[in-house]
This record gives C-alpha cells, sequence and structure tokens, in this order.
C-alpha cells in the first residue's frame, strides 16, 4: 500500500473541495446555526422571557422528563426552571442535530470526490496512474472522512464553549457535555461521517452529477431526524447505553456499505461509465 | 524544440516489440468495441490508431494500460500481461487522455505535484522536475494560476507536460491536437516528433487527423468498428491498395491526336486517359519503372512535356479507400 499516493489524493481532494464554494458554503452554514446560533437563542431565551411561559413550555415536556431513564433524569435534579429548560433543551433536544454534521459534510466531500471527478472528466487521467483501485478507493474515501470528523469535533468544541459561556451565569459551573455527548462525539460522529461516504460511494456509482449524488446521500438525513423525533416524543433518548449501541449498529452498517463500495470501485466498472 | 536531457530514454532491443496485440477483443454487451485486433509496436517507433469514432482506437489504449480487462485475446506490454500487471504498465507509460483531464481548480504546479506523486517520483526529485516540466512547456511564468484560467493550447500542454513527468519510456497519445488552435497543433506535432525521432520514445498515437498522422507516424493501423481494416507504412499501404502506378503528364503544346494510342502501344502502360483542354493525360503504368520509357517514347513523337508527376498517395486516400472498401 502506498500511503504516500493515497495522502496525495487525500490533499488533492481537499484543495479542490475547498476551491468549491457550492460545495463547502452550506457545510459552514449549518455548524454555525447549530453551535452558535441554537445554544445562545435557548440559553437567552428562557432569560429574557417571562418564567411562567418558561415554565408552561417546560409543562409540556415534564411528561418526557419522568419517561428519562433514573441516570438521566438525575441530571435534573434540583434544577431551576430556567436551567431545566437549558439543559434539555441544549443538552438532549439538540443532540441528534448535530448528527447531520457528519453525515453532511462526508457527503458534500465524497459527492464532490468520486462523482464530481467523473463529472469534470478528470477521472480517467487519475486512473492511468500507477495506483492500486484500493488506494484511490482509501484516498478518496480519507478524504472525505477526515474533513467530516475534524470539522464535526471542532464544531463540538465551540457547541462546548457557547454553551458553558452563555450559560454560565446561570449555572455557576462549567456542566456541559453531558455524559451522553461523550460517545456521540467520539463513537457515533465517526460512524456517522463513514455512513456519509459510504453510502455516497455506493450512490456516485448509479448518478451521472455532483447534485444527484449530494441530493440522495444528504437523504440519509431521515435516520436523524428519525431520531430527533423519537426523542421529542420520548420514545427513544440518547443515553450512553443508546449511543454506543446505535453506534454499534452504524458501525456494522458502515462495514457492510464499504465492503460493497470496495468491490465496486473497480478501474475497469469506473472507466466504462466514462 | 529540444527536449531536456531527462527525455532520453533507454532504448531496448529491437528484437523485442514493445507492444505485441494478439486477437485481442473487448465487448460490451453485444457490441464488439475492439474486435480481434493484432498488432505489434516496436521500440522507438510512432505507430498511430487511425480511425472515425467509435472504431476502438481509445479502447485499445484502455486495454493495453490495463485499466479495461479484455474479453478474449492478450497483449504484452513491456513483455507484461496487462490484466496481471497493470500498476508496473503503468510505471512506463505516459498516457494524454482525449480530454485534457486536468483539475480546473488547482494549479499547474498542483496538478503536475500531484501526478508526479502518484507516478511514485521520489520526493527528493518531484520539484526539480516539475520546474523542468513547466519550463519545458513554457508554463513557467502562469505555473501558479489555475488551470481553469488557461488557453486550450496551454492545457494541452500541460497534459502533455502530465504525460510525460514520469519519463515513460512509452507514450499513448488520445487525439493529441484535438480542439487545438493551428499554432498550439503545431507545437505539440513538433513536440511529437521530437520526442520520437530526436529521443527514441516510443510513442502510440490515436487520432482520427490523417494529416497528422501521416506527418508523425512510421507506421498506422487503420480501425474500423473495432476492427484493424489495414496495418503498414504508407507506401506498404499504398502498394497494397494500388499496386498499379498513375503517372500525371502536362504538354506545353495541344496533344497530338494520337498520343494515347502512342502510349497505349507502350510496354507496362496499362490505360491511358487524354484531357485535351488541359493538354494533360494520365496513364495507369505497372509500375514507377516505366516512366523514364514513357517520357522518352513521347520526346521521340515530338511532345513537348512540362511536367511529369507521378501520383503519391496520401494517408487521407488510403483511409478513405479503405473505409469505403469496409462500407
Amino acid at each position: 500500500m502506498n500511503w504516500r499516493s493515497i495522502w496525495a489524493i487525500v490533499r488533492k481532494d481537499l484543495k479542490e473541495v475547498r476551491q468549491n464554494k457550492a460545495a463547502w458554503v452550506p457545510a459552514i452554514a449549518v455548524p454555525l446555526i447549530f453551535a452558535i446560533l441554537m445554544p445562545v437563542l435557548f440559553i437567552v431565551l428562557p432569560q429574557i422571557i417571562p418564567i411562567e411561559d418558561v415554565q408552561r413550555e417546560l409543562g409540556d415536556v415534564a411528561d418526557l422528563l419522568t419517561k428519562l431513564p433514573p441516570t438521566m433524569g438525575a441530571l435534573f435534579d434540583g434544577l431551576g426552571v430556567e436551567q431545566m429548560f437549558i439543559l434539555y433543551m441544549t443538552g438532549f433536544l439538540l443532540a441528534p442535530l448535530f448528527l447531520i454534521m457528519p453525515l453532511m459534510f462526508s457527503s458534500v466531500v465524497g459527492a464532490d470526490s468520486f462523482v464530481g471527478e467523473r463529472e469534470r472528466k478528470t477521472l480517467e487521467a487519475l486512473l492511468y496512474t500507477p495506483a492500486t483501485d484500493m488506494e484511490l478507493f482509501l484516498g478518496k474515501v480519507l478524504a472525505a472522512v477526515i474533513p467530516a470528523i475534524s470539522l464535526s469535533w471542532l464544531t463540538y468544541l465551540v457547541y462546548i464553549i457557547v454553551v458553558n459561556v452563555a450559560s454560565f451565569g446561570l449555572f455557576g459551573r462549567i456542566w456541559f457535555p453531558l455524559p451522553t455527548w461523550w460517545p456521540m462525539m467520539f463513537w457515533l460522529t465517526p460512524a456517522f461521517a463513514l455512513l456519509g461516504i459510504s453510502a455516497t460511494v455506493l450512490i456516485s456509482s448509479r448518478v451521472k452529477t455532483f447534485m444527484e449524488a449530494y441530493q440522495l446521500s444528504a437523504s440519509l438525513v431521515v435516520l436523524v431526524l428519525a431520531m430527533v423525533i423519537g426523542q421529542v416524543t420520548g420514545v427513544l433518548f440518547l443515553g450512553v447505553g443508546t449511543v454506543l449501541l446505535t453506534g454499534s449498529l452504524i458501525w456494522i452498517v458502515d462495514a457492510i456499505l464499504i465492503y460493497v463500495g470496495i468491490r465496486n470501485f473497480k478501474r475497469s466498472m469506473l472507466i466504462t461509465k466514462l | 524544440m529540444t527536449l531536456p536531457p531527462m527525455f532520453h530514454v533507454k532504448q531496448r532491443s529491437p528484437m523485442n516489440p514493445i507492444i505485441q496485440a494478439n486477437n485481442l477483443q473487448r465487448h460490451f454487451g453485444e457490441q464488439k468495441a475492439v474486435d480481434k485486433v493484432t498488432f505489434s509496436v516496436a521500440p522507438g517507433e510512432v505507430f498511430g490508431l487511425l480511425g472515425p469514432n467509435g472504431a476502438g482506437k481509445t479502447t485499445t489504449v484502455r486495454l493495453l494500460n490495463g485499466i479495461l480487462p479484455p474479453s478474449g485475446g492478450s497483449a504484452q506490454v513491456f513483455g507484461l500481461d496487462p490484466t496481471l500487471h497493470g500498476e508496473k504498465i503503468r510505471r512506463q507509460t505516459g498516457v494524454l487522455t482525449e480530454t485534457p483531464a486536468l483539475y480546473e481548480r488547482l494549479s499547474a504546479r498542483e496538478n503536475l505535484e500531484f501526478f508526479g506523486i502518484l507516478q511514485e517520483i521520489p520526493e527528493s526529485n518531484l520539484r526539480q522536475r516539475v520546474d523542468e516540466m513547466l519550463e519545458f512547456f513554457a508554463l513557467s511564468s502562469r505555473a501558479k494560476d489555475k488551470v481553469e484560467t488557461y488557453s486550450k493550447g496551454m492545457k494541452q500542454r500541460l497534459a502533455l507536460a502530465r504525460a510525460l513527468i514520469h519519463e515513460p519510456p512509452l507514450l499513448f497519445l488520445d487525439e493529441p491536437t484535438s480542439g487545438l488552435d493551428p499554432e498550439a497543433a503545431q507545437q505539440v506535432n513538433d513536440l511529437i516528433a521530437d520526442l520520437s525521432h530526436t529521443d527514441g520514445q516510443t510513442v502510440v498515437m490515436a487520432t482520427h487527423n490523417l494529416f497528422e498522422a501521416q506527418r508523425l507516424c512510421d507506421r498506422v493501423a487503420i480501425m474500423s468498428k473495432g476492427k484493424i481494416l489495414a496495418l503498414g507504412s504508407l507506401e506498404e499501404l499504398a502498394r497494397d491498395l494500388w499496386p498499379l502506378t498513375w503517372v500525371d503528364i502536362k504538354f506545353h503544346t495541344r496533344l497530338a491526336k494520337d498520343v494515347t494510342g502512342i502510349l497505349k502501344a507502350q510496354r507496362g502502360v496499362i490505360e491511358v486517359w487524354a484531357d485535351a483542354k488541359r493538354d494533360a493525360l494520365s496513364a495507369r503504368v505497372e509500375n514507377e519503372d516505366v516512366i523514364p520509357d514513357i517520357v522518352r517514347h513521347l520526346v521521340e513523337h515530338g511532345a513537348s512535356i512540362i511536367r511529369v508527376n507521378p501520383r503519391d498517395y496520401t494517408l487521407e486516400d488510403i483511409y478513405f479507400a479503405l473505409q469505403a472498401r469496409e462500407e
């Protein structure tokens, strides 16, 4: 395995994506909303609207709080109304939404590098190099996964800072991230990043344009929305155990998709689609 | 244009062809893209694959580089089977694809560095090699500009630089001057001529530009619908197609009435066509050796001749004759 070639592909793909504003502008806008706008809104809101309104809002979710697993419910013990609201919104409700990021980042870069390369008619020259099919595949997957995970982690870091800073006046301590967030960041997020790229690899063999590939792989967001709905309705709460289990399932799906992707990623198959 | 020393390639034994294809086939479903083609290419030779779009030229190049497996037959490039040793073969080949296939959002330098790494040029030599290529192809002053800002000619020169960066002994050029203006096309053709004739590089050129092929290629394979219709040098192909020679004669004075008869009686003359309006005639003769006798005979009979032209066949004549015969 020639890792120099693999890293050259990674660097080249990242440079290309950086030049493609249509690819990265939406990818930057969403984290800004998630990491700054939404937490500020949820933290500032209960401090400026009347306490009765917050209590009424919280009353609606009181039922949900009773459904929380005991370990998670304990987090709310002894908190004031505003604190409970902030903890629920920023610590629980927004959590699954963050999984959109690794999916989105890896889909954008993946669609640009796998389908975009064909669309821009640059793939043929790449196939005439001595790089093996596996080296080309790994280079392209890493080019999508590395920035997806890095950008997601950066967004988490900004979110952690924003939440703690904005709520410090109310909590008087650094209380975030909650225990659930650790496996979410380091177990579930990489799994989702790989899911995004492995789905894109499969989709890319069946579509002709970057936009088609991007839109199809973006439909994976439905998975995240299902988790959000599960969280809101109380059907599924992302506790540590749930996150670890979900992550394990996603990793298995990743392994299957990557296996199929490698089997499909043959020069001879790619060249006939040019 | 002279090439830097890095282009000087090792000559191989003339006994061993660099490329040997035997009944090579590639089918896509019912369509026979390459249909049992057999040919060989000697070291240092410029070999042309000629034919219209869809003749199977590009597919042949792909088969020889091991990026497409054959449906039948076999090939050897540098003595290696492309199906099994594609990577080893591609280390020794440079391919100019039909479209430049450059990364337009990157600069010329970034493009060359990227392909230099994939072609396994050691890190210590890479920068120097890229500089040499940029200078040689007159791209140094625009090396940091994005390729999307380049003219077509510049892109084609950069694509050639990419194909040559690792000093491949075998170069495949797929429609090398397609879409270029005459000046840029001339530059590219001069370069190909230099590569082969000065530096002994083996070149396989897939093209439908017959003028270019005639100028550059030592031998050609004329392809149609995946098959090779004819293979050889221009002279060999012309001789095969037209074993008899035409000679055109222009007279200074009006044609004598009996000139046709005089010529037909001459040994080696097959047929004669007289054009009284232009004071000219055309004779089909067995071979060029007959022509001096014809001229002498006509002069002895009082003819005043101002021009004698044995008719030369161009690759274009050969190509269209073959395509017409195929249809």
